[in-house]
Formats: C-alpha cells, structure tokens, sequence
C-alpha cells in the first residue's frame, strides 16, 4: 500500500495492523511528553480544498506527534482561488519537497488522480461523497476498543446515506473487518442502485430503523447533510427525527451493551437526541481522541519506512 | 506496507546452541542476585523489557528476584520502534506495546532488560524512548547475550553469557513464551543474507 485513498485499499491484515498501532499511538496522548521521532525530517502538507476543523486538525496534530513537519493549505486564501487548477497547485506544492499529501476535496476522485500527478503519498481525509477511509479506519478503531473484535458484529449505519462519504469507507473497512452491516435511510436519502451493490457487498439495507435496532452491536449515526442537499428529502426536519433520529424512545430498543457512534459534526435534535449523544455508551468524543491515533498510524505505515 | 519480519527464527534448527534451557535459567538466577546486590535490595527498582524476547526476560528476572526477595518488582515493556535510527533504511516495522508500571518511572532505578546486546542502537533507542516517559534516577542495562561488535558507547551492567561472534554469525535466541523452547543458538548466516536487524 502506497496511497491511502480508499478503505478498499487495506486488506484485513493491513487494517488490523494500523489499529493495532493506532492503539500503541493512542498511549502518547496521555503521555506528558507528546512526541514520538518517527517521522523527523518528513514534510507533511495537508491540502484542504473544502473546510474542516476536526479532520485537518487530527492530521495536523497527529503529523506533529510523529515529529513530521506539518504545512497546512486551506483554499480559500491560497492560489487556488485565484483560480488556479487542482493540477498545478498539487504539482507546485509536491515540487518543494513533501513527502506526504493529505488532501480534501469536493470532488470525489480527487485524491486518487492527485495520486498520479505526485510522487508523494497521498492520504484521502474526504472526496465528495465518495469516501473518507481515516473517518472510517477511527470509527471501527473506536468501535472495537469498546465492544471486542468486530469479526460477527452487527453495525447499523442510519442517516443521510446519498450525501456520506463516510458511509461507503465504513460499509468497506467493516466488510474487510467481517462485521455483518445494515444501511438504514428513507427511501429518499437511500442512494439510487444500492440494491444491486448490497447483493454483491453483502450488506442489508431497510426503511425500518426500529426493526434492526433490537439486534445491533452498534449504531452508527450519520449527519444530515444539509448542504449538500438540493431539494427536498424530506417534509420537516420534526418528521425525519421521528423516522430516522435517535431519540429517546428509540434508545431503548437499542441493547444496553450496545454503543452509539456519530462522526460529527452532529445536528442535535436532528438525527441524534442530546440523550443519545450524551450517553455512558455514546462514543463520539472517543472518536474524535481517536482520530488522533489512528491518523498517526496511518501517517506513520506510509511514511515510516524505507520508500 | 508490510509488518515486522521475525527477527530471530524461533525454533531454528540449524547452528549450534550455545545456551541450553538450564543454562539460561542459571545465568537469569545469576543476573538477578547481581541486580540485587548493585542496588542494595529491590527497592525502587523497575524492569523495562525490550519486546518481545527482552519483554519475556524482565518477567522471569522479577520472578527470580521474588523468589529471593520475596518482593515483587515492578515490570514493564519498553517498544522502541519509533525511536529507531534505521526506521528509512528498513521496511516498515510495526510498534510493539509499550506498558509503564502505574507508578510511573520517575526516580526509579530502571533496568532495561534486552536477550541480545549487538550494535547498541536498540539500547540507544530505548534510552530516548524512557526519556520521553519520565527521569529515572538510573538506567541499567541487563542483557542475556553480549554477542560484541558495538557501534555506539554502550555496555550492559548485567550480562548472562559473553559470546565472542563473526558479524556474519547470528544468534537466536528462543523461549519457551515465545518460542515453545529454550535455547540460544549461533547460525552461520548464509553471505546474501545481510538483513538482521541490528541490536
């Protein structure tokens, strides 16, 4: 693996390995001394096409960690928007010198054709909505330190499914991982022809929130991306909360052993209560302390060793 | 990527043993009584192995150093994957656990516990490893093996067995938590086979 561009890039071994690294890093945080010389002498630049304060922040914090330089290049202010293409500006940056290119964009895709213009690793920290395979590799991370190995368990992902990229990296790593997954959306946020890929992948889909909760592991709450959003998904806000939000009624058909996952930013109120998210077995700050460590092993497996 | 070669092929039949399963157990009686005796009893002492061999060693040293003291010393295990010189020039190497007794390090003697003494880069390693995890009041160095062959200043205080080797040689060292047995061999390395990690 040179690249990290996708989740279906790791194989199971693979995987494994940076979350047990993931979990040798994650000690550093509650280190006094929160530096690891792994990386002195590499450049990391991470490239932010589109805004983000958690996942450039995790990268920045973790390439720190790793004793890496840390450049960090948002668009807004730069050369790209004076209207420079994503070529030149990727190609401009990799001359000086970096060693590792973390890159967000808006368009999915972006980070692998980058792949082929550079001769710096590429790590994708989001295209599109195409995939997010750290947000992914931190999720099943945070997951697992709570409920055991994820080989068997049942992982519901419910929420804005069209408009995930998070969902697609998840629904691959926890394959990879032998989890058994449910999508669960309304039919209007189910993304078209996901019949078909649920068959071949493997993985259930259902309108039915209540049905599959019962019998779940883990749930894992997606933001409603309202952004990204062009017409109308659904009739009112009050309306999706009571079909698809993680209320309180719905917590306890969830099993007391069973954890909530969110990756953030949430709408609370929306699809999540603030009684779910603030729960004993609500992981969402885990997460975000998680992120941490599992950025800094992947930083560290594509930029550790001899090239 | 790719993850850590076994360093040392457990169970190798070829070469020739050089410590035997008593042999061993004789010479890790014999380092702890002098662990004891430098310090004047086991009070503030900490063992730090070196995973996984050296990890194994700290434990059956406190259990040696239980029996005679009826103490029981603090251990731990000290990776120092990160802290390499030789991270760019070798593959990947994927980290082991590193686990701090609960007391912490701070003005304790700790003892870093290793099976093979080659280079001296690991123990160079592992002496800025330990300076990231607090200010011992001293660092010792307990080693099964002192096989030679140094690259930096550094001695072991404690060694089981001095073994004069070629640089072409080998040593592998085998237990039984890791291994299934107990012995230490030397094997000729075959002349292509220039990749042993350095120790």
């Amino acid at each position: 693996m040179r690249h990290l561009l996708s989740a279906a890039d790791l194989d199971r071994d693979q995987a494994l390995t940076i979350l047990e690294t993931a979990t040798q890093m994650h000690d550093v945080q509650h280190r006094e001394v929160k530096k690891l010389p792994a990386l002195r002498g590499r450049t990391v630049v991470n490239l932010f096409f589109e805004d983000s304060t958690r996942t450039r922040s995790s990268f920045e914090i973790a390439g720190k960690w790793l004793s890496a330089d840390v450049i960090n290049i948002s668009a807004k202010g730069s050369s790209v928007s004076k209207g420079e293409s994503l070529r030149d500006t990727v190609t401009t940056v990799a001359a000086m010198g970096v060693d590792g290119l973390v890159i967000r964009h808006h368009a999915s895709g972006a980070p692998a054709q980058v792949a082929d213009w550079v001769d710096a690793i590429v790590v994708n920290a989001g295209d599109g909505t195409h995939e997010h395979p750290t947000q992914a590799l931190l999720d099943a991370y945070s997951i697992s330190r709570r409920i055991g190995d994820l080989a068997g368990k049942h992982v519901v992902i419910a929420g804005d499914l069209t408009h995930s990229r998070v969902v697609r990296s998840n629904l691959l790593l926890l394959k990879t991982l032998g989890a058994q997954v449910t999508l669960v959306a309304p039919p209007t946020l189910m993304p078209s022809g996901i019949g078909a890929w649920s068959e071949a992948a493997g993985f259930a889909t259902t309108y039915d929130f209540d049905a599959v909760l019962p019998d779940a592991d883990a749930v894992m709450m997606l933001r409603v991306q309202k952004e990204r959003m062009t017409g109308g998904y659904f009739p009112t806000p009050r309306e999706y909360t009571v079909g698809y939000g993680l209320t309180r009624e719905r917590l306890k058909l969830l099993p007391p052993n069973a954890v909530i996952a969110h990756p953030g930013p949430m709408n609370r109120g929306l699809e999540i209560t603030a009684d779910a998210a603030d729960e004993a077995r609500s992981l969402i700050l885990d997460q975000v302390s998680a992120g941490v460590a599992v950025r800094m092993s992947v930083l560290y497996h594509l930029l550790g060793g001899a090239q | 990527m790719s993850t850590r070669p076994d360093r040392k092929a457990p169970g190798a039949s070829t070469g020739r043993v050089v410590l035997s399963e008593n042999e061993i157990r004789r010479a890790l009686r014999r380092v702890a009584h002098e662990l004891l005796e430098r310090n004047k009893g086991a009070d503030d002492l900490v063992l730090l192995g070196i995973p996984r061999r050296g990890a194994t060693l700290a434990a059956r040293l406190a259990e040696a150093i239980a029996e005679v003291e009826g103490v029981h010393v603090p251990t731990g295990a000290l990776d120092v994957t990160m802290y390499r010189d030789d991270l760019r020039l070798q593959p990947i190497r994927t980290a082991a656990p590193t686990q701090i007794p609960p007391a912490g390090i701070d003005d304790a003697v700790v003892v870093l516990v290793d099976d093979v003494l080659f280079h001296g880069r690991t123990v160079r390693a592992a002496l800025d490893a330990i300076g990231d995890l607090g200010r011992p009041r001293a660092v010792r160095l307990a080693v099964l093996i002192d096989r030679g062959h140094r690259d930096l200043p550094i001695r072991a205080d404690h060694v089981g067995k001095n073994l004069p080797t070629a640089l072409r040689e080998r040593v592998h060292v085998s237990l039984v938590e890791d291994d299934g047995i107990d012995e230490v061999r030397i094997v000729d390395a075959p002349a292509a086979d220039t990749s042993e990690v350095t120790s």
